[in-house]
């Protein structure tokens, strides 16, 4: 009796422990029971993407169907998910050494670190023309010089704003310099209107402003060499922090904003922006298509949408052209059947990326396709990142998840006004230290 | 016999080990190795990982906000669910469905809930925030979830509100196994209701009260889905509980020997607490059980 008493209690207690150790497989197989070479020139490929809904979810079967139809023998076998459903999944694939053929990869460390455990196929021969189409857009897909996914969508982070709301307020110019938009954003406020929303509950909204402002006083030198060293010591992040630190203290933000998601319902930044209730909102070149998502016409802001990129700051280092973006590319496990490779090409190929540009499922990278990107607000965003020396990927997906969440965490304490400039940097410094 | 008792306790004892014991040992394992989630265990760092976890001021402070919801919710839902308890258990016009509706919040789904409340206290949209304002109030500038002072007390507020059912059922549980006679021996001596209820009805509903108490505490260590739903932690790691921050820590930023670590930890502080809940408060009520046993 008091025996099972005991392993009763140590069983209450132990609930927790599975929370964590459900991650369970440490041992990377690569047993991929996915088909791969079968006898017979015939394989099954499994492909997973994020256009889960409406005519981006059809347009990429079609695509499928289309690879089927030309290479005889081969099956794609295509899995459209949420995006978060996606990256859990994708998570899980990767520990239990069974990642689709075709996948989703965001560069970076993250990438770096998939190399490292061997998932990734090199691509950099077998892919080779593809490659050289999409010209810079690879620089942030590459480890040691070799290519391991191919992007399709690569964005630049600036400022969607509601071009009424400005209106209303008199301001007839978007800002170009961050004195103009102190003065955009004291003649909001003087007009009885919320001036940007930020989602900083979910952080990385937050840390954005943060890496825009490190985008512009550091120097490209100063961002890579911290990529590939891990070194924060130039003062430079500091005066990114004070930078940041001066915007909060503006209080430009909607009401209850470190509690406000990003992108989940009415209520959350992108929501607000959608639904009039803000001016601006600095977001990611997806913000359209999750504000159709957030309105109930489905329209989003619709013709009253405007795009302005960062504006510029006085001083720093940093080139003011530069740009903070970042995009999704196709990879191939390492262990999938060659098919997969030729089918990440297609995917990049002129006629589906024509596709996709026509939908608006993306900004595409194959030059070709520039063109059919139809919404006007993206096609000044696509002016922006043509025209940019160089695009910075988001420091976060850049430095990995485990620096980089350091990051996050320490500037959204920014924005409560709980870490100072120097805080933010000795947390992220502390936490690559970790890195070893 | 004995193949009896194997044959009994094979099941229960295999899904045991497969979901208890081995998860334990695993995370046990990987506490001790630097692990990004894929790849194989090669990075052995010791005790490493506990030491980060210690030494950290977020993980220390989420331990603070979990002993801080063990005692308020013993707090708050004893005398609360007690009194509700009391006054239900009389015969009275719509018994059945006051009843139902303390226990509506349990009965709903958490995830469910959470939504709802986190709808309910958005900032300046929210009911919440509409209903203070219609009275002439207004509501913190950041929101009730969003203000780092407020946010815990807000999350406890919605515990309350989901747990207090169960308090509730159980009292009311006990309450049945409470001999009509005692009180109406106690009425012929001239006790008041109140008299009766302090003297002789809450202290033969004790057994009921310490193993609730029991269940809620352990609740609150393992506190995950509420937290994660209404705050995700924040704002400012207000509201981060051990549970949050190993989920933070593992499948958020991949440093799941971090994360292994302070699911030990976590482990370690519930299994003790338990022990000790058992070796000094419930032990009465087993030992009284146990003699009713022999005899």
């Amino acid at each position: 009796m008091k025996n099972t008493r005991t392993l009763s209690l140590v069983a209450t207690g132990s609930l927790a422990l599975t929370l964590a150790a459900c991650g369970g497989g440490g041992d990377t197989g690569g047993g991929s029971d996915s088909g791969g070479e079968a006898a017979g020139g015939a394989s099954t490929l499994t492909w997973w993407h994020n256009s889960n809904t409406g005519e981006g979810k059809d347009y990429y079967d079609q695509v499928a169907r289309d690879f089927e139809a030309a290479n005889e023998g081969v099956t794609v076998e295509v899995s459209a998910m949420q995006h978060e459903d996606m990256l859990t999944k994708l998570d899980a694939a990767f520990q239990a050494g069974d990642a689709p053929d075709v996948y989703m990869e965001r560069g970076g460390g993250e990438l770096a670190d998939h190399v490292e455990a061997g998932l990734t196929k090199d691509l950099s021969d077998e892919a080779g023309e593809t490659i050289e189409k999409l010209g810079g857009n690879v620089a942030g897909f590459q480890v040691d010089g070799q290519t391991y996914a191919l992007p399709f969508s690569m964005g630049v982070v600036g400022f969607w704003y509601n071009t009424e709301k400005f209106e209303e307020a008199g301001i007839t110019e978007a800002p170009e310099t961050w004195a103009q938009m102190y003065d955009a954003i004291d003649t909001l406020k003087q007009a009885g209107i919320d001036p940007i929303s930020v989602g900083a509950g979910d952080k990385w909204p937050a840390a954005h402003y943060w890496y825009q402002f490190a985008l512009r006083s550091c120097s490209q030198e100063v961002l890579e060499g911290a990529v590939t060293s891990l070194d924060f010591s130039d003062p430079c992040f500091v005066e990114a922090g004070e930078a940041t630190q001066q915007l909060v203290d503006a209080e430009p933000f909607n009401r209850g904003f470190l509690s406000t998601p990003a992108q989940t319902g009415p209520t959350s930044a992108s929501g607000l922006l959608a639904t009039g209730k803000v001016a601006m909102e600095m977001q990611g070149h997806w913000e359209p298509g999750v504000m159709q998502g957030l309105t109930e016409d489905g329209e989003g802001l619709g013709d009253k949408l405007g795009w302005f990129p960062f504006p510029a700051m006085d001083g720093g280092a940093g080139d003011p052209a530069a740009q903070l973006g970042g995009g999704d590319a196709w990879a191939v496990s390492a262990d999938a059947p060659d098919a997969a490779v030729d089918f990440a090409e297609y995917l990049l190929s002129d006629e589906v990326q024509k596709g996709f540009a026509e939908l608006d499922m993306g900004l595409p990278t194959n030059p070709t396709a520039s063109e059919f990107v139809g919404d006007p607000a993206l096609g000044s965003l696509l002016e922006v990142r043509d025209g940019a020396p160089y695009v910075q990927l988001y420091f976060d997906t850049a430095f990995g998840q485990s620096v980089g969440g350091a990051m996050n965490d320490a500037i959204a304490l920014m924005f409560a006004d709980q870490a100072s400039p120097q805080e933010i940097v000795d947390a992220t410094q502390q936490a690559a230290d970790a890195e070893g | 016999m004995a193949l009896e008792v194997i044959g009994f306790t094979a099941p229960a004892l295999a899904l045991f080990l497969l979901f208890v014991v081995w998860p334990i040992l695993r995370a046990v394992q990987f506490s001790v190795y630097r692990w990004k989630g894929f790849g194989p265990l090669v990075d052995f760092v010791g005790l490493q990982n506990y030491l980060a976890v210690l030494r950290n001021e977020v993980f220390t402070d989420a331990l603070m906000h979990n002993l801080i919801i063990v005692v308020l919710s013993i707090v708050v839902q004893l005398p609360l669910g007690l009194a509700i308890a009391l006054l239900l258990n009389r015969r009275m016009r719509g018994q059945g469905m006051l009843r139902t509706i303390i226990f509506v919040p349990y009965v709903l789904a958490e995830v469910i809930a959470g939504v709802v409340w986190f709808q309910l206290l958005q900032p300046q949209y929210g009911v919440v925030d509409n209903l203070t304002e219609a009275v002439g109030l207004s509501g913190p500038e950041q929101g009730w979830l969003g203000t780092p002072g407020l946010a815990l007390y807000t999350v406890l507020a919605v515990l309350t509100w989901k747990y207090l059912g169960l308090a509730v059922l159980l009292f009311l549980a006990g309450l049945q196994g409470v001999p009509e006679e005692l009180s109406e021996a106690a009425q012929i001596d001239g006790a008041s209701w109140w008299q009766t209820q302090r003297r002789i009805t809450i202290p033969l509903l004790g057994p009921t009260i310490r193993m609730w108490a029991f269940l809620s505490m352990i609740g609150s260590l393992q506190l995950f889905d509420m937290v994660w739903i209404l705050t995700g932690g924040g704002p400012a790691n207000a509201t981060t509980t051990m549970a949050t921050f190993l989920v933070n820590e593992g499948t958020k930023r991949q440093n799941y020997g971090i994360a292994a670590a302070a699911s030990v930890v976590l482990f370690v502080v519930a299994l003790v607490l338990a022990l000790l809940y058992q070796r000094f408060i419930l032990s009465r009520d087993n030992d009284a059980s146990d003699a009713r046993e022999v005899r």
